[in-house]
This record gives structure tokens, sequence and C-alpha cells, in this order.
């Protein structure tokens, strides 16, 4: 059924719809209308056999989703920016421990300064947690992503992180087609936990381990997690099939011309610059392509669905022959340059790849279409630099005019 | 879960106990052991009772007294005699003394022998005949004693005793009011049940006729004459052996004493003779001692009983002179080594009769002319392991021979004799007595006992005592007994209280069940010391670890 | 206190059994087939009570649950001496996250249980006084405050021993430890009133607040028995001596913790709903220095200079006599 939807209602229905036992949640915008509409459906009866548990803390939130689930049960919460970092030590344990969660990150800079816009440096200061992380491009992704990520998760043994921009997704209405309860049951396979607290058949979760075997632990963690990117796909594909639409998967591949979503999209040419991009800044990017394809500017546009694991060998085939790469960042690693980047630097090592960083959309500053424009027409004029920042406002930090910045949590 | 190339860790998941596997045992350098010490009632009792252990068996209540009894008799067939005679030096040394009050041992005993009486439980079964045939001289404690053993060991026994009653010393020197006849007739004659032939009004006066009778010959023939002092006395004073004055009572002949008596002596028989006095009607009862109240050599409890009683004590006096109706005092002082002096202070006291408790001596009138036999200090000596006279065949035990005389000494002193005589008869040596770890209080962890007072017999109003003969201290019931018996400690030996098994921190310590105790898993246990401890007996040592 | 009344039995009720005793009235820890839920081969250190505590504890807790408990713990010595890989020395199902939230891990296992409808299986959650009193008090304090269906256990050994004695908030004034050195004019710890977790929980008014020892075991088991027979959040703090940050013999733990009783230094009570219900009276009234004197942290206290900081403890142990009534006798 075809509806508007504000984001976080179009995920909250759906999470509600995997039928999570105990949901947690914490306030932090933007990420609390998910909860707040969670919390509804817990009074209303909607979600039946859960326990929603307003905490103390993200710390706490991720403690509670991670006995939750040791002891048996779907785990759900969601977060964003500071309350991640807050409950850091409780994520990394969460994927050390094997424990399934899902949690969906709202995507929000981190302070100081303090600020509560969009980009995604909370989720990408996470990705050595373990964790797998889901990108949503638009508010359909969204709520579609966390079916698959309970899914991928509860298969292998691996929490999933759904991230989805603040703000730009979670409060825009949109209109949305959610699978239904019924249509989920049939999906998604009831709960089974891989290691459980259980009474009739103990166990220990959660020992100490020795320099002797901490090596071939993480070793084996990341062989797992290596297997992800096989079973995303997997289910990706499988939810394409039951679904008719194209949500997830590694990476995702538009069509040349009309710049829709087409995972049989050719790979590029020789000639061709990619624009790779990661969330909703994809939407924009289709937008502002199609002009400059109009104009026979041979860009394309490729985006990174799965951050973690990092689809490497997905995004080498869909480059096919390109070597002309422009990454759009979402979040800076000061020192270094862009997360993403970085990302995409280490998977196209050896193949002569001449990358640019375009650090944009930080704290929530519009990504403008003319600007992603003018960025392709100047690599292909030869004239970007390495690491450029979009629209960057010279003479230091500028100071908005009085009442220019309303603050809404 | 499907077939993934790399297996899931789980953050090392594993299974329960399996430290099992990781001893910790290598960590020690102590190691517990448990000990059983003699506990200090035991070692300081005469007659040799395992106190600990017949209280161990009391505490589990009616099931329990049988068991206990028949550990008493082991050692003493006397048991209800004793718990009321006995003056208990199990009970001075007992450790309890130290947490609030000892343990009345002496009253469990006696409560223990009376229910053993009424229910007439039989002392055990003699061994298997040997066909020996051995003489008891004398049927007083020592001479019971011995007897009741032999016995037990399967020999013939044949006691003979010059009185016209059996019991010595217990039947005509202690009052009844301390030791009803009845009592003391009916666990004689349980001994007379088990085979012993007691022959009374029978005097010994031929060694040698003995010796030619019996295979061996014990002399337990006590101490019953009194000993005598010269006091300058006028014709019609009248001065009398205590010891008479008791055996006259006992007999049923109380001799007129007159209103106001004086008892020179200091030890028991000096209260049993006063005490006895007040009850034959004497007004005044004084007993004129030349020492200290802390040298005196009356049982504490006898002199307070005593004192209870009306009796006045003449502290560092000598009788100097006794005229009809008045004595002579000459008050003493103590010298640098405690020895009393004379003062020259002279006073003068009213007394109608003295009765002289300065002692007594053993009638050694058998031995005259047996040389082999060595008398000195007015006793038998014998061999202190063989317990044999200079004459083989011939052993002595109690007031006859060398060492306390008490009732006590004199059971354990006959039990010893028995072994001694059963040795010599089978030609063994027998082994000396073997050396033991006392459990001392310092070793207790006297915090896991509960706070209970001994339960004190209820004494009969002490205005009522002096009118009869009446038996002065009531016994315990069962529900006290229990209670008292379970005041015991069992210093120095496991009464599975759990304490090391419940408080090892390294569950390093097995539980084998009832009567088992435990057992350490050395492989784990680190020796914290915690079981030492926390035992509340001390039966737990820490020793080195030797590897 | 709800102990059991049992009659005059040689040891009564103070030792951990006794042949003589019902069967009924025999402690969980006396029993031969008892759970021993944290058993042997752990790594704890020679005498460490808390491993003691933790056995009576949680043996007590599954002997109430008919065996239906599930633990979770907090980072710290009784997680890293219990289960170094391969090894664990519980029987329970037990589950360690990290330092400070094995309160919110156990309300997420409560939560789940619930959820499942498995309410037959009961959740504790345990950590020393830094996972607690500490890193640890939100997460605990959010537990209390929503009143899950958990039972905490504190094991106090007032102090970071885990990484080497170093000072906690329950560190009490003056104890020397690896950060408060017994250095300078006033050694030891800095002279506060401390945080007395206790307090704290009975601020929350949960249903049910208790502090025991090792060295009361009746006490201890019963009280884990109450907290067992009751649903919503329960705290239990258990004082437990450490041979190694305290400085005293390994033989010693028990001992020293029947001194803080005796002395009035550590009060034992049972609070119900914010409100304190029951007091353990002071058996045998000791001098504070039988609990200090045999303590290495403490001793400082014993020579020239410690005078001060040896009466501000006989201060505190007459105000908690005086507030606790232990002595009895206060109507």
């Amino acid at each position: 059924m075809r509806e508007v939807l504000e984001g976080s209602q179009a995920v909250a229905r759906t999470v509600a719809r995997c039928r999570p036992g105990v949901i947690c949640a914490y306030p932090i915008s933007p990420q609390t209308h998910i909860v707040e509409a969670l919390s509804v459906m817990a009074r209303t009866g909607e979600l039946t056999d859960c326990e929603y548990v307003n905490v103390e803390s993200e710390f706490s939130a991720m403690s509670v989703s991670i006995g939750a689930s040791a002891a048996g049960s779907r785990a759900y919460t969601a977060t964003a920016s500071q309350g991640l970092l807050y409950m850091a030590e409780a994520v990394f344990n969460a994927s050390g421990m094997g424990l399934p969660i899902v949690m969906t990150v709202a995507n929000r800079a981190i302070g100081a300064p303090i600020n509560i816009w969009n980009d995604q440096s909370d989720a990408l200061a996470m990705r050595d947690a373990g964790w797998l992380q889901l990108y949503a491009a638009d508010n359909q992704e969204a709520a579609d992503l966390h079916i698959i990520a309970f899914a991928v998760a509860e298969e292998l043994g691996i929490p999933a992180m759904v991230c989805m921009d603040g703000f730009v997704l979670t409060h825009a209405s949109d209109v949305v087609d959610l699978a239904t309860a019924e249509q989920i049951d049939g999906f998604l396979p009831p709960f089974r936990a891989q290691q459980v607290l259980d009474v009739e058949n103990p166990t220990t979760i959660g020992t100490m381990a020795g320099p002797e075997s901490f090596t071939e632990t993480k070793y084996l963690q990341h062989l797992r997690f290596l297997d992800a990117a096989e079973v995303i796909d997997r289910w990706s594909t499988a939810f394409r099939e039951s679904f008719g639409r194209q949500t997830g998967g590694l990476v995702a591949r538009y069509d040349p011309d009309s710049l829709d979503r087409n995972n049989l999209a050719p790979p590029g040419d020789a000639t061709d610059v990619t624009v790779i991009a990661m969330g909703s800044v994809l939407g924009t990017l289709q937008a502002a392509l199609v002009p400059l394809r109009a104009a026979g500017v041979s860009v394309r546009l490729l985006g990174i669905s799965s951050f973690r694991p990092f689809p490497e060998l997905a995004l080498r085939e869909a480059l096919g022959e390109c070597r002309d790469v422009i990454v759009i960042d979402r979040a800076l690693e000061l020192g270094a340059g862009g997360v993403l980047t970085g990302n995409v630097g280490r998977a196209l090592a050896g193949t002569r790849s001449r990358i640019h960083s375009v650090v944009a959309g930080l704290g929530g500053r519009p990504i403008l279409e003319a600007s992603l424009r003018d960025v392709v027409a100047r690599e292909r004029a030869g004239q970007l630099g390495r690491l450029e920042f979009l629209d960057l406002k010279t003479g230091g930090v500028p100071v908005p005019p009085v009442g220019a910045t309303e603050v809404a949590r | 879960m499907t077939a993934h190339d790399a297996p899931a860790t789980h953050g090392l998941s594993t299974g329960p106990a399996t430290s099992l596997a990781y001893h910790t045992g290598t960590w020690r350098t102590e190691r517990p052991v448990y000990v059983d010490l003699a506990p200090p009632c035991a070692l300081a009792c005469p007659s040799g009772e395992d106190i600990r252990g017949w209280l161990g068996s009391t505490q589990e209540g009616e099931a329990g007294f049988e068991t206990a009894w028949r550990r008493i008799v082991a050692a003493n067939p006397l048991p209800a005699v004793m718990g009321r005679i006995c003056y208990h030096p199990c009970q001075h040394a007992c450790n309890r003394a130290k947490v609030d009050e000892e343990v009345g041992i002496n009253a469990v005993e006696r409560f223990l022998g009376d229910t053993a009486l009424e229910r007439g439980w039989d002392l055990p079964k003699p061994g298997a005949p040997t066909g020996r045939r051995v003489l008891v001289v004398g049927s007083g404690p020592a001479g019971l004693s011995t007897a009741y053993h032999l016995r037990l060991l399967g020999h013939d026994v044949v006691v003979r005793e010059a009185a016209a009653e059996p019991g010595g010393m217990m039947r005509y020197g202690i009052p009844a009011y301390r030791l009803p006849r009845e009592v003391l007739a009916a666990e004689i004659a349980r001994i007379e049940r088990t085979g012993v032939v007691i022959e009374c009004g029978t005097r010994v006066t031929d060694l040698g006729a003995a010796q030619a009778e019996f295979d061996s010959v014990v002399l337990t023939v006590g101490a019953g004459v009194a000993h005598h002092v010269d006091i300058p006395a006028g014709a019609a004073s009248k001065i009398v052996d205590a010891i008479d004055v008791l055996r006259d009572v006992a007999e049923g002949h109380p001799p007129l004493l007159g209103r106001r008596v004086a008892v020179y002596g200091g030890g028991n028989t000096a209260m049993d003779a006063a005490r006895t006095a007040r009850r034959l009607g004497a007004q005044e009862a004084v007993v004129v001692y030349r020492r200290t109240r802390e040298q005196m050599p009356a049982h504490p409890t006898e002199l307070e009983d005593a004192i209870g009683e009306g009796v006045r004590v003449q502290w560092l006096s000598t009788i100097s002179g006794v005229d009809t109706h008045t004595i002579t005092i000459e008050k003493m002082e103590l010298d640098g080594d405690g020895r009393p002096h004379g003062t020259g202070e002279f006073e003068e006291l009213d007394a109608d009769a003295v009765l002289l408790a300065v002692g007594q001596d053993a009638d050694l009138s058998l031995l005259e002319g047996q040389h082999d036999i060595t008398v000195s200090d007015g006793v038998v000596q014998v061999d202190d392991n063989s317990m044999m006279t200079g004459r083989e065949g011939v052993f002595a035990a109690g007031d006859v021979s060398p060492g306390s005389r008490t009732a006590t000494y004199a059971i354990g002193r006959g039990a010893r004799a028995a072994r001694a005589v059963d040795a010599y008869l089978n030609a063994r040596v027998l082994p000396a007595e073997p050396v033991v770890r006392e459990a001392t209080a310092d070793r207790l962890n006297s915090w896991y006992y509960s706070d209970a007072p001994q339960q004190h017999r209820a004494e009969l109003e002490a205005a009522r005592r002096v009118t009869g003969f009446e038996e002065v201290l009531a016994g315990l019931d069962a529900e006290h007994a229990v209670f008292e018996a379970r005041r015991c400690m069992s210093c120095g030996s496991c009464f599975e209280c759990d304490n090391c098994f419940g408080m090892c921190p390294d569950d390093a310590i097995r539980k084998l069940g009832p009567g088992m105790r435990y057992e350490i898993d050395y492989d784990y246990c680190k020796g914290c010391g915690i079981c030492a401890a926390e035992c509340p007996c001390g039966a737990i040592d820490m020793i080195p670890e030797v590897r | 206190m709800s102990t059991v009344h049992i009659p005059f039995l040689q040891t009564g009720t103070l030792a951990v059994g006794g042949r003589l005793l019902r069967e009924d009235d025999r402690s969980v820890q006396s029993h031969a087939d008892r759970p021993s839920s944290l058993t042997r081969g752990h790594r704890a250190c020679q005498g460490c009570a808390e491993a003691l505590a933790a056995r009576w504890v949680m043996d007590t807790a599954v002997d109430a649950a008919d065996g239906k408990l599930i633990v979770a713990n907090a980072t710290g010595c009784l997680e890293v001496f219990s289960t170094l890989y391969p090894e664990s020395a519980w029987k329970p199902p037990w589950i360690h996250s990290v330092f400070a939230n094995a309160a919110a891990v156990a309300t997420g296992i409560a939560s789940s249980l619930h959820a499942q409808g498995k309410d037959d299986v009961r959740v504790l959650a345990q950590g020393g006084d830094g996972g607690t009193v500490d890193i640890g008090l939100a997460a605990v304090s959010g537990m209390f405050e929503r009143n899950d269906d958990v039972l905490y256990v504190c094991y106090d050994n007032q102090g970071y021993m885990n990484t080497g004695v170093q000072r906690s908030s329950a560190t009490p004034a003056s104890a020397r430890t690896a950060t408060t050195p017994a250095v300078g004019h006033q050694p030891g710890a800095p002279v506060g009133q401390g945080k007395s977790m206790p307090k704290i929980a009975m601020a929350h008014e949960i249903p049910y607040v208790a502090t025991a020892t090792v060295a009361d075991l009746r006490d201890l088991e019963s009280k884990v028995r109450t907290a067992m027979s009751i649903h919503g959040a329960r705290y239990l703090h258990v004082l437990v001596p450490c041979p190694l940050g305290w400085g005293a013999s390994s033989a010693e733990s028990i001992a020293l913790s029947r001194a803080a009783v005796q002395s009035g230094i550590f009060a034992v009570i049972e609070a119900r709903a914010g409100e304190l219900t029951e007091v353990q009276r002071i058996r045998e009234l000791a001098p504070v220095e039988d609990y200090l004197r045999p303590q290495q942290r403490f001793a400082h206290l014993f020579k020239p200079g410690g005078e001060d900081a040896l009466d501000r403890w006989r201060q505190l142990a007459q105000a908690n006599i005086r507030r606790y009534d232990l002595l009895g006798g206060t109507p």
C-alpha cells in the first residue's frame, strides 16, 4: 500500500512488523521520532510479545539490547551522533559476542561544536566496531533495509546498523510502500539465536581471551565478516524477488542516462568519471547528473549500499574500466581526508584510479545540485583537486545572521 | 545456521564448569590437613573417659543416649556414681569456660548413668573365657574398675571385701546426701552381672595363699584408716576420726556429736564430716584448717556447699589443745614458700567434739612380712608402666598405690591395672600410654558456638539440705542433658559443622556424608587457610607444602 | 532478620551447617550436592571473599529459582578470574559484556525472558564496587528506577583490585591504595563520607535492599532467598575482604568481615521500599582496631600521626551504632 509517511514512521512501522522482542529507547535527535512511534505501538498493542524499555542512556540502550539478544530475543534500538559514541564500548562488545542486534542510526554530525544536523560522521566513526553498516538512499530503502538487516545479522551472528541521513530522511515525508507484517513473516525467518543464555543448556558468554587466542578470534571474525558480502547480496536479491524493489545489496548501480537505480546497469568505461556516494545524497546526484549526461558528459553514478562489509569486489565490477572517481564524502577523517574516500581508495588499490575526494554536507550544510555539477565539470576539465570541500567559504567561520538558524531538536 | 566458510566465534563462549581443567592446587604453599587432637576434658579425666565422644552421642538426643552411655562404660563402669561424686577435673579443663561457662559434663554423665539404671541397660558382654583367674582385694572404685575391665577381657574375677557391703569409700566415706546407696548398689550389681564375683566380709590375710589360688592378685585395699595427729587432750574430750563418723552414719549408727563440732583438716572428708555434723544436729560446725583457701585440697564446690549449709572455716589455724567443751587454736602464718608456721597467738573455741580429718592411711596389714613388696610413703610401690609390685603377679591400684586419692583416679588406674594384668597373663608388655596433642583453647574459633549458659542442676534449698541425708543435687532431665551436651565444643575433633566445606572460596572441599566428614581436593585447594581459621574446634592444621 | 530459627545445636545458625540440623533447616552451602555455581579451578587469589560470596549468593539464588537463573556479570576480578578462555568456572548461564553495564544487560535479559513468557527464569546481575558504585552507577540506578525484575549484587571490596588496587568511591577514608598512597599529611584516601550504595538503592524505594557479609552465611542466604521471593529491582550489597588489596592474610577474610560488623563499621541491614526494616545487632562488640589493625592498608593509622584517622573510624562506628541501633535497646 503506497502511502505518504515520514521516514521515521516508515522505519518504526517496518521494525514493528519484524516482531522484535525487546526495543530500547533513549531520545536523541534526529532518531527520536522512531522510538516515539514504536512506544505508541507498544502501548496500543500493535507490537505484541515485545518489551519496550525506556533506558537512561544510549550506553544502556545497547547494553539492554545485548542482554536481550543473548537471552534469545530479536533486539532493536535506534540512536544517532553523540548517542552512538556514548554507547561505543557496548557497540564493539555486541559484535564481539556475535549478537545480531539491529540498530537504526539517524546519521548526524558529532560535536564539538555541537550540531544536530546531518552528516555521516557518527556511523563512520564506528566503522571498526564490527557491525554491518547498510546505508539507505531514501525512505523506502531505509524501511526495507531493516528487514534485510535482521535477516543478514541473524544468519551471520553479526549486528547491523541501518544508516539513514538524519532529518533529510528521518523527518522527510515521502511516498512509501511498506512491507506488511504478513509479507515480512513470510520473508524474515523467526529469530534464531546462535548462542543463548539457556538454563537448560548453560553456557558462558563473554570470556576473556589472552594473547594466545585473541588474534585468531579476530581473524575468524574477519573471515565471517567477509562472508557477509555474499549474505547481504543473497538476501537483497531475495528481497527484490519477493517485493519487486531494488533495496540494499552491496553497491547500487544506476542507469547511465536515466540515472534510475538499476542493478543491471553496465559497468563504467575508461572514458567515464564515476561519482561514488552513500546515503540520501545519491538522490541529489541522480537529479544533478541527468542534465550533465544530456549534455554529453560521460559521468556515472555509483552508490555504496554496504559500507561494512566494504564491497571491494562489487565496487570494482561496477566501475569496470572507469579509473576516474569522485567520492562525495559526508564524513571527514581530520588530518587524512574523507572516510568513504579512504575505503574506496583501499578497494581500488593497484588499479591506478584517480580518486578525488569531495567532502560535502557536513553538519547539515545543503548539498546543491549545481555545486555537484560544478565538481564533475571541474574534474572533466582536470581542475578538481585530490581533496576538496564543497562550497567551502573562505575567511574563517562564518557568523550566521541573527535568527538564521532555528534549532529544533 | 547456513554453511559459511568462517565459523561463528560468538566472543569465545565456552561450556559451564570447564575451569576444572585448571588445577589451582599448584599455587599452594601451605596445605590444610584434618587432625584429631585430644580434648582437655579427656586429658584431665583420670578415668580416661572419651568425654567428647560420649557428649557427642548425647547431642543426638534420645537416639544417642545408649551409645553415649556405652562410650562411658568403655572406661568407667560407674557413671551414675561418678556423675554424682566425681570432682570432675574435666570441667576445670573445659575450654568452654573461656567462652561462657564450662560444660556441665558431670551432670550429663549422671543423667546417662541414671537413664541406664532406669532402663536396665547392661554392661558389655565379657570376652571369650581365658580360663585365667584373678583376685581383686577390695571393692572400692579401684577394685570394681579392675574387676570389671578384667572380666571384659574374659578372665574370671573374684573380688574379696573385708566389709559387709561392697563399695569401699564410696559406701563408707561418702555421705548419702551425695551418693544415694541404691545408686551405688545398682551399679555394683550390674558389674556383678558381668560375672564378677564379689565376696563380702572376706578379709584377705594371706597373700601367698591368694597367689596359690589365683593366677594374679590385684591389691586395691584403699586408704580407709584415719591418719592421726597428736593433740594434747583432756580426758573427757571427745576426739573422733571423721572417717569413722562417716562410716557409722553409712552403717546406720549415727553418733552423738553435740551442739558444737570442730572438724580438723581441709580435704573433702573434712567437708563431708562438717556437713554430716550439721545433719546430725550440730548448730555450729567449724572447719579448722592450717592453710589458706587457695591451698585447701577440698574441692571448691564442696567448700561452697558446706559454707552454704552454715559450716564455718577457721583459716590459718591449728588445733593445739582439746578440752571437754573447748579447743585451743593457734593462729598460723605462711612463710615465703607458702608453708604455715605458728605465730604463738592462741584463741579458744567452743567445741563439744573434734572430728579428725587430717588424712587417711592404707591398711597394709596384708603385706606385713612381704619384704619383696616395697611400701614407702605409706603406699605400695608399683612399676609405673606395668603396675606390678615387687612381687611377680601381684599388682596394686587405687589409694593403696601412689597417686591422687580420688574415685575417678582409682577407676582409671583400675582399668590400667586390668590391662596390665591381662598383658602379664598373656606374657605381653603393656605399651606405654601414647603421647597425644592437646586441643588447646587457642586453636578454637569460639565465635561459632551458640551463646548458651550451663544448665544448672536445680539445687535444693540450703535450709532443707541440712535436715537430712536426702540427695542434694537433682539430676538433669533429658532435654537439659542434651542441651548441656550440645554445649560441648568438640575441641580438636571435627563434628561436621560444614564450615570448611561451606567457606572454601575455591570449592575445593568435598563433603562425604554423615559421619564421614570431608575431603580436601588438593588439585584445587590454594591453601588460603580459611578452613583452618574458621574451624570452630581447631581440627585443621596448616602445614608447609613440600614439593 | 529473616533467619531460620533453630534450636540450640552446638553451633546454632552461626556455622555453615551441622550434623544435628534438620534437612529443612540446612543452609544451601551445607549440602554435599549444592549447586557450586562458581566451581573449582577459578583463579581468584587465595582467600578471596568475593569468590566465596559469589558462590553463596548464586547457589542460593539458583536454589530459590529452582535452577532457572541467568547471570550478568560486570567486568572485574570476578569476571577475569572465572572466565579465562577456554575455561569457565560458572555453571549457570552467564554473560559478561563490559564494565559499566551489568545492570542494563540484566534488564535486557529480563525483558527478553518476559517477552518470551519465561517469567520463571530469574535474572541476577553482579559486579564489584567499581562496576556498581562508580562506573556502573547510572545503569544500576536506571534498573532500580524502572523496577526491572533483577537482583543486583555488589561485591564490595572497596577498590579497583583487578587493576592493582586503586581507589574507588567505595574506598573508605584513610585507606591506602595505589592511587591514594599513605604519604603526606593526610595519608590514604581523602577523608569524606564516601558513597553508600545501599542508601542510594534505598532512595530509589525499590522493593528490597539488604547488606550482608561473608561472616554470616545464614544471614546472606536468607537475604538472597528473600530477594528472590520478590519481583522487581532488588539490591544486595556484600562486603568482601580482599587479601591482596587490603593487605591481610588470606585466612582472615571471614574474620575481617566479622570484625567489620561487630565493631559497627559495617551495618548489616534490610530495607523494603526505602524503609529500613531489619538491623542485625552486634553480638560481641569489638573495637575498630580488630578490623583495622590486621590490614596493611591501614598500617599508617597505627603510627605516629595516625591518631586522628583512627579516631574518625571510632566515630564512624559509633555513628553507625547510633543510626542503626546496632547494640539494640532503642525502642
